[in-house]
């Protein structure tokens, strides 16, 4: 657990970065810091690793006082990620991941063999291994740069903006596998992020900054779309957080109805398109009982017919959800939770 | 063009003084030493400026007075306080190495990506490991180009030793001229101008095996 007690930061010249700051990062879990431009955010992630030292109040570590330890080693038990992930361009990418492995006192070779499997287990195959960072696209770099940062097996995470330099697409992929890899390692990780969508994606628990470094709220994702604090809250979560929200409901309990002849199938029963006036008009997707009702929602939006239709794991067809029989899902689900 | 000085055997014959082998040796003991001297005490200043910003006036200033100083005149000025010998030809050599070492030095610490050194620092590197782990590797190539100009400057400049009565190359040129003996100055033309070329592409070698190819993008 990750606590700040009280923490202030001044900087010289009086502006305030972080302003009476106490609250507590959990054990195992990802702490998404969140707020606009100047809210202190990456100054607050920045104490737990000493980069920058807090005017008064403390940060700790499990109880201990980052304050009274030794900078290097201190870091060399924290994985760092940075923005555009910092690669030293001087080595290659095996001997960046085995970098802090090397500075805690480990052969060359045990840190190569270690970094190796690093590289796997971020889903860079070997060849990548010789390397150097310019060879490498920007989200190719940013795996390297967490690789590295988990080399020494470190149980507290700091991540800043790590996905922010790479496009849209590169960023969705490397979302997937954060969220597989946390599921994996349960790092306590603080990530410092502008994007209020990737907080709630990524976050366990989501911290929203103001400006002037003070704590607008905190807590789970659902918790901030469904009951915002106050005004600067809603705002900063979207005026589309009912949709939103619905991200975090499964479309395990949506009741499905049967399928109907207008729905074309090949011969294993996977779902083709839609017959529509005598042509065959395209699906637009389909979703499993394990996507979210934002999906769902979507897939009855685009559909040709106003039909979302479910497939089981080998792809085949077995339900399909009308528009109202969302709204009426949507209707009973406030009913149960007001 | 007379050549026959340079093609005489006779000069050749490293035992004599005089000979090309001899004359080449002092001259390049005296490059070297400047090289030394000069590197010693204009990189850690230029590191320094460079990594802190502080007294960044020193290192821009230092390349246009460095240039504007006139080694010979200097050399004879220092003849005159410390008499002949071995040391007012060092410092008069060491001065003109100093401006593009400690202007590059500085210059390859400004131009860091100051997002791989957060990084380094961040990941729990002690500051001497952060300037020779990552800092130094990646400014060499700007280092090394200054260090490759001060060898060049200098490999013609040390000529101005035989002005006060040392050897090295230059005493081709200053005996010849006494002598009218427009062939040895020819002769000690050509043998610089060789070894500036040669250096320079043996620098170039050098700098090609310790940069990485990261840094160079020579993959």
């Amino acid at each position: 657990m990750i606590t700040f007690d009280d923490v202030v930061k001044v900087y010289p010249g009086g502006s305030t970065a972080v302003d009476h700051l106490s609250l507590e990062l959990p054990t195992g879990k990802t702490t998404v810091f969140v707020g606009p431009s100047g809210c202190g955010k990456t100054t607050s992630l920045r104490m737990i690793n000493r980069m920058v030292h807090p005017t008064s109040g403390r940060v700790l570590i499990d109880g201990q006082d980052v304050a009274g330890q030794d900078e290097a080693l201190l870091r060399r038990g924290i994985g760092y990620v940075i923005q555009h992930a910092g690669l030293f361009p001087h080595r290659t990418v095996l001997d960046n991941v085995a970098t802090v492995p090397m500075l805690t006192g480990k052969t060359r070779r045990e840190a190569r063999t270690a970094a190796l499997g690093l590289l796997e287990r971020v889903g860079l195959s070997e060849e990548f291994a010789k390397r150097y960072p310019a060879q490498l696209s920007g989200g190719q770099q940013q795996r390297v740069g967490v690789a590295r940062a988990l080399a020494a097996d470190p149980p507290v995470m700091l991540m800043d903006e790590p996905f922010s330099a790479v496009d849209p697409v590169v960023r969705e992929g490397l979302h997937k596998e954060f969220l597989r890899l946390q599921e994996d390692l349960g790092k306590t990780i603080a990530m410092v992020t502008h994007d209020i969508d990737e907080a709630i994606k990524l976050g366990d628990v989501v911290a929203i900054f103001r400006q002037g470094g003070v704590l607008a709220q905190m807590g789970t994702p659902q918790e901030l779309l469904d009951h915002p604090a106050d005004d600067f809250v809603a705002e900063f979560v979207g005026r589309d957080r009912g949709f939103r929200g619905l991200s975090f409901d499964s479309a395990a309990d949506l009741p499905v109805r049967e399928l109907t002849p207008d729905l074309v199938l090949d011969d294993k029963g996977r779902p083709e398109g839609w017959r529509v006036d005598g042509g065959i008009k395209a699906l637009g997707g389909t979703f499993t009982t394990a996507d979210s009702l934002r999906q769902v929602t979507d897939l009855a939006i685009i559909s040709p017919v106003g039909i979302a239709v479910r497939v089981d794991e080998s792809g085949a067809a077995d339900g399909l959800v009308r528009h109202h029989d969302l709204a009426d899902h949507l209707a009973a689900r406030r009913g149960r939770s007001a | 063009m007379n050549l026959s000085y340079l093609f005489d055997a006779a000069h050749w014959d490293p035992s004599a003084t005089g000979s090309f082998p001899d004359l080449l040796l002092a001259h390049l003991g005296y490059v070297a030493l400047a090289l030394l001297i000069g590197t010693v005490i204009a990189l850690p200043v230029g590191l320094y400026i460079g990594h802190t910003g502080r007294g960044s006036f020193i290192a821009i200033n230092a390349g246009n007075a460095g240039r504007s100083l006139p080694t010979l005149g200097l050399l004879m000025l220092m003849v005159t306080l410390l008499g002949l010998g071995l040391l007012p030809v060092l410092i008069a050599l060491t001065v003109l190495v100093i401006p593009p070492i400690l202007t590059s030095a500085y210059a390859g610490m400004r131009t860091l990506d100051s997002q791989v050194v957060d990084a380094a620092k961040g990941m729990g590197m002690r500051p001497w490991q952060v300037l020779t782990r990552v800092e130094l590797p990646m400014a060499l190539p700007v280092l090394f180009s200054g260090f490759r100009s001060a060898a060049l400057q200098v490999v013609a400049t040390a000529t101005v030793a035989a002005a006060v009565g040392l050897s090295g190359l230059g005493r081709l040129m200053i005996d010849g001229l006494a002598v009218n003996d427009y062939s040895r100055v020819l002769a000690g033309a050509i043998v610089v101008a060789l070894l500036a070329v040669l250096l320079d592409l043996l620098l170039a070698q050098v700098q090609r095996w310790i940069v990485s190819p990261g840094v160079s993008k020579r993959f």
